[in-house]
């Protein structure tokens, strides 16, 4: 049984008048990559706002390599390690990818061996360096806030929905960088809509519903199991496979 | 950490290079030679021209802050100026004190005098910009009507506390020996004064230039314009930044409080007030939260004030509201807009 790295127990948030998590529990165990799947709606993408103090949680507790951070501030959960690539990435337009990159990296210096090995994994990012940032692609900002996320080592790892709006030729090159991502240290947390990719890398998963967790497993055997997959995700989800 | 092997295929064609929009910069020159035929007296035009300039830059320094401000953080600061009112009235009480250095016929005399007033302008407005976020801004932050109606009892209250400290009536403030009078080029004209307002606005603009654009700081400022949430989630903290920018830009009202009272030779409560409609224009014209913008539209809201109250001085007044529908109509997000997340 793997230690766990991340877990939320009875997390609920509230959005204005609105009750949006009512109780999250689950955990992610340290290494490998957490699939957090659910319909659109269910609360996936405030429950990582949630992890990375964006939003307040209202009631619960959230506990980080034996820590509660449940009132910690954003920043210090940044230097605690804790990296987010939120839905709409996060680009700074104005910025260069360079100059994107450098915010991210500790004393504004690159890790040369590291940065090689994220041009390895996204040459675009070498190849549009001192391109303005908002003249990239959809799937180059995402290569972009994915590489800011992973410029220095991080010990977890948020990404929401990296395959959004992407054209199927660079979901297949996002799958092959994840999977090079999870032969790191750092553990992921992935909400993510797509099955196919979804499937392709999840070790584990918890499925949201109405803002709580209805379900929590191997993502190899919700992978298996049409009907589970019909009943927790709906066919929306099943129909991308 | 492996080396991954190179199979992600090029994802995009080649992308244009980063250029500067160039066509807003232009529009200054352009508005100043088209107003030319208008004047038909070249030596008018100069004057008109380099006093249209110097009220430019002089509304850039007191606007930068505050675009920088509404950027970060998204506040809407109608105190303002109050900070440039409390610029002016500690200039004129440091420079009543110093009557003498102002009015001997010595550069270095007037300078001391002059750099002593704009530092106790600048220390003065900063410091009542560090209580003023502290108590007025701080409990308002995300709620724009509330930040309306504190900001602007805070510059009513600002406004009492100057006649209370200095009294109601006008102060003048006369310009030191080495600024009064003009230069004349052939047939034109030109204050002094006004040359110094151009050169201080100039380096004001540049120096804010320098730090948006070669420094780490002005790296992060430029993001936290952007996205405030994501540069938290890269690990700083964005409230600190912003108190620092907030702090500044009020120096920088203070600033340009001082340039005002001065290029008006007097000194009253509601001159803040007062510039504050032009500094919103200008804000609006640039696109909030960019300097740049802020700059290029300071100079045309300058520009077309002083050529309107010279060919229809009728329309003077309105000039600059008509400038900035045309500009909306063709620039919805002002000049240089900035991508806000």
């Amino acid at each position: 049984m793997p230690e766990t790295l991340l877990s939320l127990s009875g997390v609920n948030t509230h959005i204005g008048q609105y009750h949006i998590l009512q109780g999250v529990d689950f955990a992610v165990p340290r290494g490998g990559l957490t699939m957090l799947l659910g319909r659109n709606g269910a609360g996936k993408t405030t429950c990582l706002r949630t992890i990375m103090g964006l939003w307040r949680a209202s009631a619960g507790a959230i506990r980080y390599d034996g820590r509660d951070i449940t009132r910690t501030a954003t920043p210090e959960l940044a230097r605690l390690g804790i990296a987010y690539v939120p839905e709409n990435m996060g680009i700074f337009a104005g910025l260069t990818v360079r100059e994107n990159l450098v915010l991210a990296a500790r004393d504004g210096e690159f890790d040369p061996g590291r940065l090689a090995w994220i041009f390895g994994l996204f040459p675009a990012i070498q190849k549009f360096w001192n391109t303005l940032a908002g003249n990239l692609s959809g799937g180059q900002k995402q290569m972009l806030a994915i590489s800011r996320a992973i410029v220095e080592p991080r010990r977890l790892l948020l990404v929401d929905e990296p395959t959004k709006g992407l054209a199927p030729a660079i979901i297949s090159n996002m799958i092959e960088a994840f999977k090079e991502l999870k032969r790191t240290d750092t553990t992921l947390l992935v909400v993510e809509q797509n099955f196919h990719f979804a499937r392709s890398l999840g070790d584990t998963v918890a499925v949201m519903d109405s803002g709580r967790i209805a379900h929590t497993g191997r993502m190899d055997v919700i992978a298996s199991d049409e009907g589970l997959q019909t009943r927790l995700l709906g066919l929306s989800l099943d129909s991308q496979r | 950490m492996t080396q991954a092997t190179p199979t992600v295929p090029d994802p995009g064609a080649a992308l244009p290079a980063t250029r500067l929009d160039w066509i807003p910069l232009a529009l200054v020159p352009a508005v100043a030679l088209g107003a030319l035929p208008f004047i038909q007296s070249a030596p008018t035009w100069i004057t008109l021209t380099v006093a249209g300039l110097a009220m430019g830059t002089m509304i850039f320094v007191m606007a930068s802050g505050l675009t920088l401000v509404f950027g970060l953080m998204d506040v809407m600061n109608f105190a303002h100026g109050a900070f440039i009112s409390i610029g002016a009235y500690a200039a004129a009480s440091v420079l009543a004190a110093m009557t003498a250095s102002m009015q001997a016929p010595s550069v270095a005399a007037n300078l001391s005098a002059m750099g002593l007033a704009v530092a106790t302008a600048i220390a003065l407005a900063a410091a009542l910009g560090l209580f003023f976020e502290r108590v007025v801004i701080r409990p308002v932050y995300g709620d724009h009507l509330k930040q309306i109606l504190v900001t602007m009892g805070g510059l009513i209250v600002c406004e009492q506390l100057i006649h209370v400290v200095w009294g109601p009536d006008i102060i003048p403030l006369p310009r030191p020996a080495t600024f009064s009078g003009a230069l004349t080029f052939g047939d034109a004209a030109i204050e002094r004064y006004r040359l110094l307002a151009v050169l201080v606005g100039c380096a004001v603009f540049g120096a804010m230039w320098l730090v948006l654009n070669r420094t780490r700081l002005g790296l992060l400022i430029r993001a936290g314009v952007e996205n405030p949430e994501m540069v938290e989630s890269l690990g700083y903290r964005i409230r600190r930044l912003f108190v620092g920018v907030f702090i500044g830009g009020c120096g920088l009202a203070g600033l340009g409080g001082v340039m005002w009272a001065m290029y008006q030779e007097s000194v009253n409560a509601q001159m803040g007030m007062q510039v504050m409609v032009v500094i919103f224009i200008v804000i609006i014209v640039g696109g909030l939260g960019s300097v740049g913008g802020c700059f290029v539209g300071a100079l045309l809201v300058g520009l077309v004030a002083n050529y309107t109250g010279y060919v229809v001085p009728k329309l003077a007044l309105g000039s600059n509201i008509l400038l900035m529908v045309l500009v909306l109509l063709w620039r919805p997000r002002g000049l240089y807009p900035v991508g806000k997340a």
